[in-house]
């Protein structure tokens, strides 16, 4: 199972829908989306990761990285996710503190900072 | 003697393949169905270190997995840098690593692996010495239904 990007934009928002599995091998994919998002001026990002199958630690420091890189121009990044087993690794290093973590991509659009 | 051993270039591309042979060795030897998604999880997080540690010192060697059943299912990924474990490379846990990751762009400090299977693993170790580094780390099978 290889890594799966699509993107679509919502207004300032942009959704990311990432799907299989994020590791050492794959997470350069998306560092590089992420990159070219905030490049093109996209700074407010929705990660939707419902249909992610495995994350480690490597995938963790891409997201974190792009919450840098979002930040930096007073942008977001928001995470969608339900999976317990992938919710359990944000709470292991304590990442839950840092991303705000929605049930659903509408309410990850509908939150208010 | 390891019931499985599977060695593989430091490449990240294999990490995967370690993972799932990992995963298809502790269901045949009789781990709880209910730890595997944490043995994937360690084991994969266990290769990619030596894997990044291979890379970092330009060490083209195999990284060893080895997988048996001692009573327990006991893996072992092994490395063949040598030297000690770096002092930043000790597990943390908890917001410990929120501070050390939210230092960096894209990538983690190294450590955050071993603080991974720290907080997923009760039983590890970690060694080191002149022929590299060993992450040991072990998981109770199933009572046996006689």
């Amino acid at each position: 199972m290889d890594l799966s990007l699509t993107s679509r934009d919502e207004g300032i928002r942009t959704v990311v829908g990432v799907g299989g599995e994020i590791d050492v091998y794959t997470a350069p994919k998306l560092r590089e989306q992420i990159v070219k998002l905030v490049d093109d001026g996209r700074y407010h990002l929705v990660i939707d990761m419902e249909d992610v199958e495995f994350l480690d630690s490597t995938g963790l420091g891409v997201l974190v990285g792009g919450l840098k890189r979002a930040r930096a121009h007073d942008g977001s990044l928001r995470l969608v996710c339900t999976q317990e087993r992938i919710l359990k690794i944000f709470r292991i290093t304590g990442l839950t503190k840092v991303f705000p973590i929605y049930a659903t991509v509408d309410e990850a659009l509908a939150a208010q900072d | 003697m390891a019931s499985v051993e599977l060695r593989f270039s430091p490449l990240p591309a294999h990490v995967r393949t370690a993972r799932l042979v990992a995963v298809a060795a502790a269901r045949r030897i009789g781990v709880d169905e209910d730890a595997l998604d944490e043995i994937r999880l360690a084991v994969g997080e266990a290769a990619a270190r030596a894997v990044r540690r291979h890379q970092a010192h330009e060490c083209d060697d195999p990284v060893v997995v080895s997988l048996s059943d001692e009573g327990t299912f006991v893996v072992e990924v092994s490395d063949r840098v040598p030297g000690s474990v770096d002092t930043d490379e000790r597990p943390m846990s908890g917001s410990a690593g929120f501070t050390a990751v939210s230092g960096g762009d894209g990538v983690f400090p190294s450590g955050v692996d071993l603080a991974v299977i720290a907080g997923l693993v009760e039983d590890v170790t970690v060694t080191s010495g002149p022929g590299g580094s060993v992450v040991r780390m072990c998981w109770p099978l199933r009572p046996r239904v006689d």
